[in-house]
């Protein structure tokens, strides 16, 4: 790790004072669990490191009385399993799949949602769209085992590692952000932006924001769930994942759905045409299966990853079924 | 990406005793391009002021640690881990080192009640903390009802993992008093045993619920 200066602000403001006006200035740290393994494998090297998490108003979760909540960015992932899981199982389902307790206790939404991807070129140092030494792209005829099936036209062919994200599309979260020039918000659909530089991020955040909480419409009447398919049940990252959230009337039949996938893209794949296909169906295993096929009919395999489009297609449909029940 | 030579430096490990080499702060401010820095305040101290925030580092700074209930000060680098300071700065070698990277737990220690991964905490992070390291379990020289479990299980071979597991454990049967298999695994899954010795520590869990008073489960 290359040595950097170390602030702790108290407040948001000062936060966004502290950063720089490009990435490789300054670095947020909050659970530390991505940005410390990214820095001593010197694929990050930030010249100050910003700890966020003694700024309260980065804290908290709020339940408001019309189902909608808000989610301070430092909410850990054990605080989110237990705020959300009775109410909002797409939430709670993706962290149970993080399956270390000092991941669950350390990590915070915020970092789910900013960490780096887990793309071994990338983590190799071969930069975030994996390029040799011709400027050649390594991951369409390298080993691409986990890398995307859908979005994946390049130049970034990584999945993005949330494992938050894809439910915060499905819920039709927004994102809100405190910055320089204020504060905004943008919806997690948007957020989450395929990089089509080296120097670029998977995310719509300039170098001098940061990311300050979720804000989720009211959940009231959604039946979600989150659906991984998974390698093994230990500490890792799923093969593929979907998220769900449904609306259904008292006939059983679907008034409203989002659907989107996590580890298949880039950033997390909004499904929605299958999302809108299913609306006005009963949910039934045939109806599921459907929607996992629309959900990736533009799915197009690398060399060595067909496999994970039939993963996702299950997972689509377990979700589905399992928000349903 | 750096130089090969910098990769495999491992200076901060050894909490870098004596090394003022490499960038001067002052060359290191002129190049860092970061807005509003003030230089130095105190001399010696590293510490500087930034938006109206105290700026540490990047050379040493000093820390104080509660570690087991005892204050221990430090004087680190920012970029020295809570892993490291407690291992070359501090003596206390329980939590080890292996993968480094928030993946294997052989570093686990409990901080404020929160079972973390020491390798990814930075130390100057740490301060005003309460940090429980294996050390701290033994009680005028009685072990822990878990640390003697995993003696009477033979939960451990090469015995590398074995701290890390031993306050997983001690932090879920605080949580779980009486764990299911299910919450054992899920307590226990940011822990690796190379050796493969799951069973003796999956009965030494089972024991050491059973000392403290909890009813066997499965």
């Amino acid at each position: 790790m290359h040595k950097f200066e170390y602030a702790s602000p108290k407040t948001l403001d000062q936060a966004v004072a502290l950063l720089g006006s490009n990435w490789s200035e300054a670095e947020v740290l909050a659970g530390g669990t991505d940005l410390l393994s990214l820095m001593k494998d010197f694929v990050e090297t930030p010249k100050r490191v910003v700890n966020i998490k003694d700024i309260p108003d980065l804290k908290g979760i709020r339940m408001v009385r019309d189902g909608s909540a808000r989610i301070g960015a430092l909410a850990t992932i054990d605080q989110l399993i237990d705020a959300f899981g009775k109410t909002v199982p797409a939430i709670s389902d993706a962290g149970m799949g993080i399956t270390s307790p000092q991941i669950r206790s350390m990590g915070t939404l915020g970092g789910d949602l900013c960490q780096r991807p887990r793309c071994w070129y990338y983590r190799a140092g071969y930069g975030l769209l994996a390029k040799g030494e011709n400027g050649d792209a390594l991951v369409p005829n390298g080993d691409n085992r986990y890398h995307a099936i859908l979005g994946n036209r390049g130049p970034a062919y990584f999945v993005s590692a949330s494992s938050f994200g894809p439910a915060l599309v499905a819920l039709k979260a927004r994102i809100l952000i405190h910055g320089a020039g204020g504060k905004r918000e943008v919806d997690a659909d948007k957020f989450f932006v395929a990089p089509t530089s080296d120097s670029g991020r998977e995310y719509d955040l300039r170098p001098n924001e940061i990311v300050v909480g979720v804000s989720i419409p009211s959940t009231l009447g959604v039946r979600s769930a989150t659906y991984e398919v998974r390698q093994k049940e230990a500490l890792d990252w799923p093969l593929a994942a979907a998220s769900v959230a449904l609306k259904m009337d008292r006939s059983k039949k679907v008034t409203e759905a989002g659907i989107a996938l996590g580890h298949v893209a880039p950033t997390p794949w909004n499904a929605a045409e299958a999302a809108s296909w299913l609306v006005g169906k009963t949910v039934t295993e045939d109806v599921a299966a459907e929607a996992g096929k629309i959900a990736l009919a533009g799915a197009m395999a690398l060399s060595r990853n067909a496999y994970k489009i039939q993963l996702a297609r299950v997972a689509v449909k377990r979700a589905i079924l399992k928000a349903a029940m | 990406m750096s130089s090969s030579d910098e990769r495999h430096d491992n200076s901060a490990d050894r909490g870098e005793a004596g090394s003022e080499s490499g960038v001067s702060r002052r060359n290191f401010l002129k190049g860092s391009g970061v807005a509003l820095t003030i230089p130095l305040v105190a001399k010696g101290e590293n510490v500087g002021q930034a938006a109206g925030v105290p700026i540490h580092g990047p050379g040493k700074v000093n820390i104080t640690l509660n570690i087991n209930g005892a204050s221990r000060s430090a004087s680190v680098e920012p970029r020295v881990t809570l892993l490291e300071a407690l291992r070359h700065d501090l003596d206390v070698t329980g939590a080890k080192r292996v993968c480094d990277r928030a993946t294997c737990g052989a570093c686990t220690v409990i901080m404020d009640g929160n079972l973390v991964y020491a390798c990814s905490v930075l130390a100057i992070e740490a301060q005003g903390k309460k940090i429980e390291t294996v050390e701290g379990l033994e009680q005028n020289g009685r072990l822990h009802p878990v640390q003697q479990a995993f003696v009477d299980n033979d939960a451990q071979q090469c015995g590398f993992c074995t701290p890390g597991f031993v306050m997983s454990t001690k932090h879920l049967l605080d949580k779980h008093p009486t764990p299911t298999p299910e919450q054992i695994e899920m307590g226990l899954g940011g822990n690796l045993c190379r050796c493969g010795t799951y069973h003796g520590i999956k009965a030494a869990v089972a024991q050491a619920s059973r000392r403290r008073g909890g009813r066997r489960n499965g």
